[in-house]
């Protein structure tokens, strides 16, 4: 597969898709049918591939695209702590904070007095749901306190709600669901956004237009490089 | 009834080992061109001894006691059990020491992205060596051995470990900042890395510097201005390219960012890529003070070659479907 870049680029669908979009049209591709046709997952002429945002690290990681985009959120649940990387961790380089998609990573329970402060005294143990069971461990390990993670795959505020669990980690943009939830937010963990990743051989052997997407990159308005 | 393995491990049939074989069987003629001769050392060695080195993230994963309540550990590299060889069996010979070696290596790394718990590992070390010459001599054997096998399009990156904490240290980067940005490089995240800067209040062409230098790679022109802030590590880099003979001169990328995840590696650092793979298929390095650790000071170096990706390298290739082999045709690798 060849494209204008040189490059096979993983594309996330869903949140981040339409500002992906956008910034690969400012780079001068023809976007059109990546917009209009969201059937297909293979735009050979442009050199795009289309997967759901947790599926651009593997692809990339694998060498099945040169370059990625996908969000911070994502590499950090993928990816391992500073210790166990090379076990944990996707081989990926992270090469450019895109500025777009941006999300909080927060901790949210029901309003009203906390009910995980008062499951951690009285039980011991607080119970979360997530869809970042990785990220979600990682900080209530960081902050001493012992906690029972629940994975769901749906909905996360929901959990809560019934009483199945005390407290959830999700990523929130505005915090409306939360708030309809009636949901609070009691930590912020961490700001999330799109970030460019590239296959480690890719770096080396397509060095030239990588740097090159790199500068293009850098060049645009939209990307608040970090 | 399937009765499984474990994670990480596999069988291989007849047709498979055939394949392997004529791959192993033209490493083995090549190293030998060389005068590296071939050793066995055992599979478990006391956890204690491998220990002396420092394996950073390649430690021996997988331990067991035996009868008299000692902990062995299967080996993660051959290197070490190499460097232990050397110091009691070899403790008066006269350097340099040429070994090869063709051996299981065991490592507790997360199954299914094509990294095997048990990797079968061809390479060589070459011991009381010093830089520039013995560097020079581990690449060359390293391309001829490559060539032999048939493999057309691969290259060598070539970085120096000390190239990055010596411009740290020039560039007068306080001391409890060093290790944060180190690791975001050992990470491969610069998004990370300029983060750090920024937070350490790095500013302007230090700032600047840092980010940009590991970003480099390409041919001697990468080297041009990080001279004065790593002059060890790039008039190294230079020297050994200028000893390589044209055709393995012409395989090495220099590549200013590149850091191994073995924490033995003193100075030049390389690994393998091919277009036909996405991943590496080997590395190597010098690492002139594992020996000393086991008791005998010689300067070394030397590479392993994960056999199972070089044989999926050379099947990429020759179907001519290897997926970073993608791009308009005629064009070379950048």
């Amino acid at each position: 597969m060849s494209s204008p870049s040189g490059l096979t680029i993983a594309v996330p669908r869903g949140a981040l898709f339409k500002d992906t979009v956008d910034l690969l049209a400012g780079l001068g591709m023809d976007t059109e049918e990546l917009r209009e046709n969201d059937r297909k997952l293979l735009f050979e002429e442009i050199g795009v591939i289309t997967m759901r945002p947790s599926d651009v690290p593997t692809y990339v990681e694998a060498g099945a695209a040169d370059v990625g985009i996908t969000g911070k959120d994502v590499l950090l649940e993928q990816g391992g702590r500073a210790s166990d990387h090379g076990e944990g961790g996707r081989e990926v380089y992270e090469l450019l904070d895109l500025g777009y998609g941006r999300c909080t990573m927060v901790l949210a329970s029901k309003r009203g007095p906390d009910p995980a402060v008062e499951a951690l005294r009285r039980l011991g143990v607080m119970r979360v749901a997530t869809k970042y069971p990785r990220i979600a461990a990682r900080h209530l390990e960081e902050t001493g306190r012992q906690a029972e993670i629940v994975e769901v795959k749906g909905s996360v505020e929901l959990a809560p709600l019934t009483g199945m669990v005390e407290a959830i980690v999700d990523l929130t943009a505005t915090g409306t669901t939360l708030q309809e939830n009636n949901l609070v937010v009691r930590e912020e963990l961490m700001v999330c956004t799109a970030r460019l990743i590239a296959n480690p051989v890719a770096h080396k052997l397509k060095a030239a237009r990588i740097d090159e997407l790199l500068e293009r990159l850098r060049g645009l308005p939209a990307a608040s490089v970090g | 009834m399937i009765y499984p393995i474990p994670s990480g491990t596999r069988d291989v049939l007849p047709q498979e080992t055939g394949e392997v074989r004529a791959i192993t069987d033209t490493l083995r003629a090549a190293f030998d061109g060389h005068r590296y001769g071939e050793i066995y050392t055992p599979a478990l060695e006391y956890e204690s001894v491998l220990a002396r080195a420092d394996m950073a993230e390649a430690q021996p994963a997988y331990r067991v006691f035996d009868e008299s309540g000692a902990v062995l550990a299967l080996r993660s590299d051959m290197t070490v059990p190499i460097a232990r060889v050397v110091a009691t069996r070899y403790a008066s010979s006269e350097p340099p020491l040429r070994f090869c070696y063709f051996a299981h290596c065991y490592r507790g790394v997360r199954p299914q992205r094509g990294q095997l718990r048990e990797l079968l590992q061809a390479g060589i070390e070459l011991i009381g060596a010093p830089a520039p010459q013995g560097t020079a001599e581990a690449l060359t054997v390293l391309c001829h051995s490559l060539d032999a096998v048939g493999l057309k399009d691969y290259r060598v990156g070539m970085g120096d470990a000390s190239l990055f904490p010596a411009l740290m240290v020039s560039l007068q980067v306080r001391e409890p900042v060093r290790h944060g940005l180190l690791q975001a490089l050992v990470r491969r995240d610069f998004v990370e890395l300029g983060q750090r800067l920024h937070d350490a209040g790095l500013e302007g062409e230090a700032a600047e510097l840092l980010l940009e230098v590991p970003q480099r790679r390409g041919g001697s022109e990468v080297l041009a201005d990080v001279s004065a802030s790593a002059a060890e590590a790039v008039m190294g880099l230079r020297d050994v390219h200028q000893l390589l003979e044209p055709a393995v001169a012409e395989r090495v990328i220099f590549d200013l960012g590149l850091v191994r995840n073995i924490g033995y590696y003193t100075g030049a650092v390389f690994e393998v890529y091919d277009p036909a793979l996405g991943a590496r298929i080997g590395g190597g390095g010098r690492y002139d003070e594992l020996l000393g650790r086991f008791g005998r000071q010689l300067p070394a170096v030397g590479f392993a070659l994960d056999v199972d990706q070089l044989h999926q390298a050379l099947a990429g290739e020759e179907r001519g479907t290897g997926l970073l082999l993608a791009r308009p045709a005629g064009e070379q690798v950048a």
